[in-house]
């Protein structure tokens, strides 16, 4: 049999990983005092399904990790183990434990042998300890015992929708969990009459990763359910059905605790064809209701992309036809105009419905936290209720990965620095228990991501100092919002302790640059004694961009629209210079850098003279300047098109973008440009120097 | 109006097919291989800053492409532009680069044997990009290695890091 196996360890990879990723949830949400069967089971079902798995892609370590687990499972669900924290953590850790071997398995290596017999030696102690019986048991007894119910039984397997050259391989597959009586293949459908000691849920485990799961029914033919079992067979059996041996024969030749060997998959006309088995088991059709809870496709990104694309590429192509039969005569060409309305509608309809897809719930990060804040909360000896506001909330794909490791950070530091120790609370007069909670929410074309504790908040005292031994230039007359967006400066800690935790000054810094690479900001909020409230604001997506096109000369460029916060005409008088070249803009009492764009691009034809242009006051990294341009165009929505794919790094550019009239702008990186009036010397020194100065 | 230029495609013998264009008097030859297609020279976005020959980008289907005047690279011929303006847009190593050329002439297959070493010379064009040069009756083509060429880092179409 020749079949190219690795094809399915993808699909075996990314199942696992869910499982995984559901196990670690059932765990958390489990009352170890009074544990919810269905719960246990559910995590049951899960090790078991890896377990399934890793046997037939011969993860060896993978699968002896998740059958010992899996043993200590069947325990707990069956009460004779009775469950503490102390468990619930041991479970936690051996699920880490997996998770490092999938990946191992993934990058093809071996896990780590070291950490694979701690646990092992971690679980089999504790199945010792508390179950009666071994958890560390020879495979083959040990692989009956997981199956629940492990009664050598025979039972019939359907498998629908097999072409005739599948039909034996999978047979033999089917012999290597007992003894096949009978197998017989007829329109596509397979039936094998199997006498095994391997559960229905062990089989279905291997066969799902070569057949569907609707493909498969099972019907058990056990000894005790004989009478049932065979009436129910033979309706739907042919008629060889009369050849086959008394059952009392088949369960007498049931050999003792057959065993299991690891199976290779087989492959098969996958789902070509509708399944034909037909009478649905009541347990399949709950499946069914569990399964249709998230029928979803995977696709990969790529592809998706690949849309996003072609939808932008329609939108510029529908606006330059627009822009094309504006000066039709409506009275002559109604009916095109019509459908020139239509199209737009539909293109834009098309375009936010394409890039929807792109978008995920804020669960996907706001799930790991749990576990986070469970053992970071008890490593520090602090109790903490943690609460998620606004799961549902979606966020791009792309923003998504990224916002996962400065939200770690964030509630790192509210765990460490912000939350006080139980009786420091208490002397306070706040409840033992701290609160933290991060939340999500919409706000206009933005995201808002909150992390909020109730703990001791930022210290202002604390951070003037500190900032003074770190030379930063500041007073005592700051406003409290300036003292807090010190702690963004690099190399910036006022934990009194470095811990492995936080404390280190490398992170404030970081969080701000990531989020400002995302299109976002971050704000914070605190108030000694009550607790500190971390604000990320992002942009929904960053496939689209509001922007604002300005002409400087001959040239046009786009400003987010985000960044800016008015425009305006300025007289003579409002501006100074500063050191004979620098100059500044007098805005209502406060003096804004003038960033020339001209200049900066060494744009020939503009107009020089500041007064016969317009300047827009634009706000990046909570710092205002004024960028003076030559006229405003208009407000559109573009499609951000990444400059490096086929280009550099351009400084003072984030992306281009497309026109309607199908000629390349390129966006603005207002961050980049707000650096760019300190450092400005000797502006015109050509390439090489402005990217130093920018960047 | 490229294509019909093209039209006398010689597939004789073994070895590379070379696409052929000029650069003021001079003949220069690229691998076919890596070009993806011609095209006129228009609407071009200046990119601020940029080394002069790196004319700006262009959106070729929707997709932001650098153009490179290899005239103005190399000091030759006239760098104008007018609707005769001929941009040989090419794949390198996932990249798309556009380059303006002053014509393109010809698809021409060279055997091993028509491909001579390139001689030590001027600085200008390095050695180093130079495939050999190419002899055919009495043309000489320059034949290039355009990846090599264009990947490098005073081109500067690539971020150093990159």
């Amino acid at each position: 049999m020749s079949i190219d196996i690795t094809e399915f360890y993808q699909t075996f990879f990314e199942e696992a990983e869910e499982l995984l990723s559901d196990m670690e949830q059932q765990l958390l949400q489990i009352d170890p005092s009074d544990p919810d069967g269905e719960q246990l089971n559910a995590i049951f079902r899960a090790a078991h399904s890896i377990k399934g798995g890793a046997g037939t892609f011969g993860f060896t370590v993978l699968q002896e990790t998740t059958h010992l687990f899996e043993n200590l499972l069947d325990k707990a669900r069956h009460r004779e183990l009775t469950l503490d924290p102390t468990i619930i953590d041991i479970f936690l850790e051996t699920k880490d434990m997996l998770s490092d071997q999938l990946n191992a398995y993934r990058q093809q290596t071996e896990p780590d042998s070291a950490a694979y017999e701690r646990i092992c030696n971690t679980l089999k102690a504790l199945a010792e300890e508390k179950g009666h019986g071994s958890g560390a048991v020879s495979e083959s007894s040990a692989q009956t015992s997981a199956s629940g119910a492990a009664e050598s039984s025979a039972m019939i397997i359907r498998i629908a929708g097999v072409a005739a050259d599948n039909a034996t391989s999978l047979a033999e597959e089917m012999a290597l969990f007992g003894t096949v009586l009978e197998q017989q293949h007829a329109n596509d459908v397979l039936t094998v009459r199997l006498e095994t000691a391997t559960g229905e849920e062990d089989i279905r485990a291997v066969l799902c990763f070569v057949v569907d799961d609707d493909q498969i029914t099972f019907e058990l033919v056990a000894a005790a359910s004989a009478d049932n079992g065979v009436e129910t067979s033979v309706d739907e059996w042919p008629a060889e059905v009369e050849e086959w041996p008394a059952e009392e024969e088949m369960v007498q030749k049931a050999p003792e605790a057959e065993k299991v060997t690891p199976v290779e998959p087989v492959s098969v006309a996958a789902p070509a064809e509708p399944a034909r088995a037909a009478a649905p088991a009541a347990k399949k059709a709950e499946r069914a209701a569990a399964s249709s809870e998230n029928a979803s496709l995977r696709v990969s990104i790529e592809k998706i992309d690949q849309i996003i694309n072609l939808v932008g590429e329609l939108v510029i192509t529908q606006s330059m036809l627009e822009q094309g039969t504006s000066d039709f005569d409506p009275v002559i060409h109604g009916n095109l105009l019509s459908g020139m309305n239509q199209l737009q509608r539909n293109a834009r309809d098309l375009q936010e419905a394409v890039m929807s897809i792109r978008m995920m719930p804020m669960d996907v990060v706001f799930n790991r936290f749990p576990r986070l804040v469970r053992d970071l909360a008890g490593k520090l000896g602090k109790q903490v209720e943690f609460e998620t506001v606004g799961k549902s909330t979606e966020l791009d794909k792309g923003l998504i990965e990224r916002i996962v490791d400065p939200l770690t950070h964030l509630v790192r530091n509210s765990l460490d620095h912000g939350i006080e120790t139980p009786d420091r609370r208490l002397a306070a007069g706040k409840p033992a228990a701290g609160k933290l909670t991060l939340s999500a929410s919409h706000q206009g074309g933005n995201i808002l991501i909150e992390i909020s504790d109730d703990g001791a908040g930022l210290n202002r005292d604390r951070i003037l100092s500190k900032a003074r031994e770190n030379g930063l230039a500041v007073s005592d007359a700051m406003s409290d919002d300036d003292v807090w967006q010190l702690i963004f400066a690099p190399g910036f800690s006022t934990a009194e302790h470095v811990t492995d935790l936080s404390g280190r000054g490398v992170g404030m810094d970081v969080v701000k640059r990531n989020i400002a690479q995302m299109g976002g900001h971050v704000e914070i909020l605190s108030r000694t004694g009550q607790g500190t409230t971390t604000r990320i604001v992002l942009p929904l997506t960053l496939a689209i961009l509001d922007g604002m096109s300005v002409r400087v000369g001959g040239e046009v460029y786009i400003l987010p629209l985000g960044a800016i916060k008015e425009s305006m005409q300025v007289r003579p008088e409002d501006i100074s210079t500063v050191t004979g070249n620098d100059r500044v803009l007098h805005v209502r009492g406060e003096y804004l850098p003038l960033v020339e764009l001209y200049r900066v691009f060494d744009i020939p034809d503009a107009k020089q003279d500041v007064t016969k242009g317009i300047v827009m006051i634009v706000q990046s990294e909570g710092r205002s300047f004024a960028l003076q341009v030559d006229q405003l165009i208009g407000q559109h929505q573009v499609v951000v098109k990444n400059l490096e794919t086929n280009y550099r790094r351009v400084p003072g550019i984030s992306a281009a973008t497309i026109l309607g009239d199908g000629s390349v702008a390129l966006i603005l990186d207002i961050p980049a440009l707000s650096r760019a009036p300190q450092d400005r010397e000797g502006s015109h020194a050509g390439h090489h120097r402005s990217a130093a100065a920018l960047h | 109006m490229e294509a019909s230029a093209i039209d006398k495609v010689q597939l004789e013998g073994e070895g590379h097919e070379f696409l052929v264009f000029r650069l003021g008097a001079e003949e220069y030859g690229i691998d076919i291989l890596s070009v993806q297609e011609i095209r006129g020279y228009e609407g071009v976005t200046r990119i601020a800053n940029a080394p002069s020959f790196i004319k700006g980008v262009t959106n070729l289907r929707g997709v932001i492409v650098p153009i490179v005047d290899l005239r103005l690279k190399f000091a030759l011929g006239n760098a104008d532009y007018t609707a005769q303006t001929v941009v040989i847009v090419l794949n390198i190593g996932h990249r798309v680069v556009g380059v303006v050329v002053d014509g393109v002439s010809d698809v021409l297959a060279l055997t091993g044997e028509q491909i001579k070493p390139a001689p030590e010379f001027g600085s200008t064009l390095s050695t180093h990009y130079l495939m050999g040069l190419g002899s055919l009756d009495d043309r000489m083509l320059i034949l290039v290695d355009i990846e090599k060429l264009m990947s490098s880092e005073e081109m500067a179409l690539i971020d150093k890091a990159a």
